[in-house]
């Protein structure tokens, strides 16, 4: 079936079975990397996009379910302003290792400043839960996420 | 001059253009260099006309920092700002990229890319910086001693002009047999904190390519159905149901009948046809036993006497030492079964090319691995096989398997097919939990006696579990008289001078596939080792930084005296003693991979309702720190790595299947589970060693010995949750 996504401002056509994650829509068929797979159960975070600026995993996202949503992913965060702090936060203070989940991780940090420009490392650790680090890179997001605030708060 | 073909295509697959000095050490070991056209070398630096310095990484970068850590060195000597230096990976050669402790082997581990690098890299780099200023001379007519490079600027007197005017001439020289190396007083980007990761941006914008990320036009996905229990092979398959799934190819029996093959248009029909395939198995070689019984095998064979007396000791003398003390400490512990779980699943891309030839894309951990177990899949000599290094998201060992298994499982699936289109294999969470390598379980059972004073007087420590090496092409290095080294490290060689020592070992049988992990044997050795050292300090009625020091006495033994300067380092920095009402500390100080490292947890709450990590105070004396904040970031990582296995995950099988499918049920740490994480960095003139893994191995029995301090209870088998342990 054709289904009309909106992604990242721009209109995307894609052919795909309904019930199709929408995180292997964006990744094999619109071609779009910086999201990631990491465990398919909504379970890691690797694969978060914003669905309409809130934070949300594309791997239970199916695709018949977000035609007229704006969908954005890692490619377009540097577009908004808060999007552009955190990625300025996490080159300051080198917060990625092997950086495969940092995708998801800046998604829902982003998500996160949205909600609540000030958050305490408490609010932090409590909204960031479901985003799984391998490399253990906690504290430095922890950081990055205040350092983003700080940037914005200019 | 005539050229090899692997050179050929090698200087194809860089661009090199017009005159490029490249600079590279020989496989004789001599420095040479050339122009781009006249390389007689696969190089480490290359310098194109426009002044443009490429490192050439031969370690992949899975987060452990090579590929800002090697440029570094390179532009240190050369004398660049770090932005002006860039990075690649190498192609797969094991004569000119290979890890120099591993012979002629092309591979990352143990903690020693930088180590192996260190000097390596740096002639590379000071090469080409005199190479650069004797062009320089020339052109100038001065004496090249008057001559400097800085921040890519060469100067003489007044004189100056950027690298790119000299490249040409430079890359008809010689190169210098011996170039100096700069002194530790010149440095401006070895041991600078300010250095930023060169991966950190694209790592942050979605531009980062892992081998997760390749499409290559008309590719296929494959993966493979496995059987439930490890042995298992499979008969024939109905894929009637599979055939329902849009974008369903075929599939196939693997030719060493290990699992199917199912391929597809793209991901996700692969997973949906795949979990569609119904599989006939002959389970007749199939692992039928329960993790409880494999367990009972190892509880059992540390009753029994050791197979191997590793250290040689007079095991009699030793146990009557003990027998006849004033106070005898004697516990025994349980290591489970731990998968690695890297957050970028498995996978890798085949792809042949017109003429033949056979392109790997993977987030390649020992190039070589795969390189020649492709050589014999499909007949071709080693310049045919191309391995094209991609960003790796994690390893933590699970990459680095001797027997190249997932790269020669997509082989496998690639030679089902008529090769006109790639195949991208992809492993998903579940294949990686349930189908993986796992950190071996592991026994040790531990009694120390000590006399009325509160000395030590024997030490006797019996380990039992699978080895890892045996059977591998590592065999020759890391197992000596029958004792697979891996088993044992970090109770044997341990810098600790404790009088009356028996370590004794028993292999028992193949439970399953193992493969080191994060730290390998220090994984359990540096838990039954710490755990003790507070035991026997508690016994003594000491406190246990200062009954550890007492074993690490002689400052003229350098092992004992930085083993030693670490653990006083952490104590003081944590305020060892010191902690707030409601704080409980627990320590532990172990050497791995040529690095110290002692860790102080501080902990909250209690084991009923919950333990809080509030801080992990850590030092570390890993040598010069090259890259002092990635130093930093490999601690905090390997810190939480351990924490966190130690805290809630093991592996289990029933009936010879494994019961844990997907992070659910595997739990990885989350960014509540540890407030703070502080590193301190031992200032040291030494050469660089590990840092990737020897965070690891002092994290969780600094955890186990802060909650035996604030409740009593020891853990003694892991993970701790299962031992009565909640966690906050």
């Amino acid at each position: 079936m054709a289904f009309t996504l909106n992604l990242n401002g721009e209109p995307r056509t894609v052919d795909a079975e309904p019930d199709t994650p929408l995180l292997w829509v964006i990744r094999d068929e619109l071609k779009l990397t910086g999201t990631k797979f990491g465990c398919g159960v909504a379970s890691c975070g690797a694969c978060t996009v914003h669905l309409d600026g809130a934070p949300a995993r594309s791997c239970q996202t199916y695709v018949e379910d977000v035609e007229g949503v704006e969908i954005t992913t890692i490619e377009a965060m540097s577009e908004t302003a808060i999007g552009a702090a955190v990625q300025q936060a996490w080159i300051e203070l080198d917060v990625v290792q092997c950086g495969y989940c940092q995708s998801g991780q800046i998604m829902s940090a982003v998500g996160l400043l949205a909600e609540n420009p000030k958050p305490s490392s408490e609010e932090i650790d409590d909204y960031m839960s479901g985003n799984a680090c391998r490399c253990a890179t906690y504290q430095r997001i922890r950081a990055g996420i205040h350092r983003a605030a700080e940037i914005l708060e200019g | 001059m005539t050229l090899t073909s692997s050179r050929r295509s090698f200087l194809k697959g860089v661009a090199a253009v017009g005159a490029a000095l490249v600079v590279g050490i020989r496989t004789d070991g001599a420095l040479a260099a050339a122009s781009g056209e006249t390389a007689q070398f696969n190089p480490f630096v290359k310098i194109d006309a426009d002044g443009t310095v490429t490192a050439i990484v031969k370690h992949f970068e899975k987060g452990q920092g090579p590929a800002t850590g090697l440029p570094t060195l390179i532009a240190e000597e050369i004398g660049l700002r770090m932005d002006q230096i860039e990075y690649e990976f190498a192609p797969s050669n094991p004569q000119i990229y290979n890890n120099l402790l591993f012979g002629a082997f092309q591979g990352t581990g143990g903690s020693t890319a930088m180590a192996n690098s260190w000097l390596q890299y740096r002639q590379a780099g000071a090469a080409a910086r005199e190479m650069l200023i004797a062009a320089a001379a020339q052109s100038w007519g001065v004496d090249r001693t008057g001559i400097t490079i800085e921040e890519g600027i060469v100067k003489a007197g007044d004189r100056s002009a950027p690298i790119a005017e000299f490249v040409a001439a430079a890359s008809q020289l010689e190169a210098p047999a011996e170039p100096r190396l700069k002194e530790p007083s010149e440095f401006h980007l070895i041991g600078n904190d300010s250095i930023r990761r060169k991966d950190s941006a694209i790592k942050g914008n979605g531009q980062a390519m892992y081998a997760m990320d390749v499409h290559l036009p008309n590719q296929m996905v494959a993966m493979i159905k496995r059987p439930e229990s490890r042995g298992a092979t499979a008969i024939g398959f109905d894929d009637s149901a599979s055939k329902e799934v849009k974008g369903y190819i075929n599939a196939a029996v693997l030719p060493n009948s290990a699992g199917v093959a199912v391929y597809a248009e793209n991901t996700w029909a692969a997973i949906q046809a795949r979990d569609a395939l119904e599989v006939e198995w002959d389970m007749s070689g199939a692992e039928t036993r329960s993790s409880d019984q494999i367990k009972a095998e190892i509880m059992a064979a540390l009753d029994a006497e050791a197979t191997y007396n590793v250290n040689k000791a007079d095991v009699a003398a030793v146990s009557a030492a003990i027998d006849g003390a004033e106070k005898v400490i004697e516990k025994t512990f349980y290591f489970p079964l731990l998968a690695h779980a890297p957050m970028e699943p498995l996978n890798c891309t085949i792809e042949q090319t017109a003429e033949g030839e056979i392109i790997l894309h993977d987030g390649a951990q020992m190039p070589t691995g795969p390189h020649m177990a492709y050589q014999e899949i499909f007949g071709l000599p080693a310049e045919k096989i191309h391995i094209k290094t991609m960003l790796a998201g994690g390893s933590f060992g699970r990459r680095a398997t001797p027997d190249a298994d997932y790269q020669v499982e997509a082989a496998l699936a690639f030679v089902l097919t008529d090769r006109s289109r790639p195949v991208k294999l992809v492993w998903t969470r579940e294949d990686d939990i349930r189908s993986g390598y796992y950190r071996p379980a592991f026994g040790h059972k531990v009694r120390v006696g000590l006399n009325a004073a509160g000395d030590i007087v024997g030490w006797q420590h019996q380990v039992a579990g699978q080895p890892i090496i045996k059977g591998t092409l590592f065999e020759a290095f890391m197992v000596h008289d029958g004792v697979d080294l891996t088993s044992v490290e970090g109770v044997a060689e341990s810098p600790y001078q404790i009088p009356g020592m028996a370590i004794g070992l028993t292999d028992t049988e193949k439970a399953t596939s193992v493969l080191w992990w994060r730290s390998v044997g220090h994984t359990h050795t540096a838990y039954a080792m710490e755990v003790m050292m507070d035991l026997a300090a508690k016994a003594a009625g000491a406190d246990p930084v200062e009954f550890r020091l007492a074993y690490l006495a002689d400052s003229t033994d350098p092992d004992q005296r930085r083993k030693a300067g670490v653990l006083r380092l952490a104590a003081e920095k944590a305020g060892w003693g010191t902690v707030a009402d409601g704080r409980v500390q627990g320590i532990a100080v172990h050497k791995s991979f040529g690095s110290y490292v002692a860790e102080v947890v501080e902990i909250s709450g209690n084991p009923d309702d919950g333990i809080k990590i509030e801080k992990v105070t850590c030092a570390v004396d890993c040598g010069i720190a090259v890259n002092p904040d990635v130093v930093r970031a490999q601690m905090e990582g390997g810190i939480g790595y351990g924490l966190g296995h130690a805290m809630r995950d093991q592996i289990t099988l029933t009936d010879g299947a494994v019961d844990q499918y997907n992070f659910p049920d595997y739990e990885p740490l989350r960014i509540g589970d540890i407030a703070q994480i502080d590193v301190h960095i031992v200032p040291s003139a030494e050469a660089p060693t590990g840092v990737g893994e020897p965070g690891t191995p002092p994290a969780p029995p600094a955890l186990a010995n802060a909650i035996a301090a604030l409740s009593g209870e020891l853990v003694t088998a892991l993970p701790m949750v299962e031992d009565g342990v909640a966690f906050a």
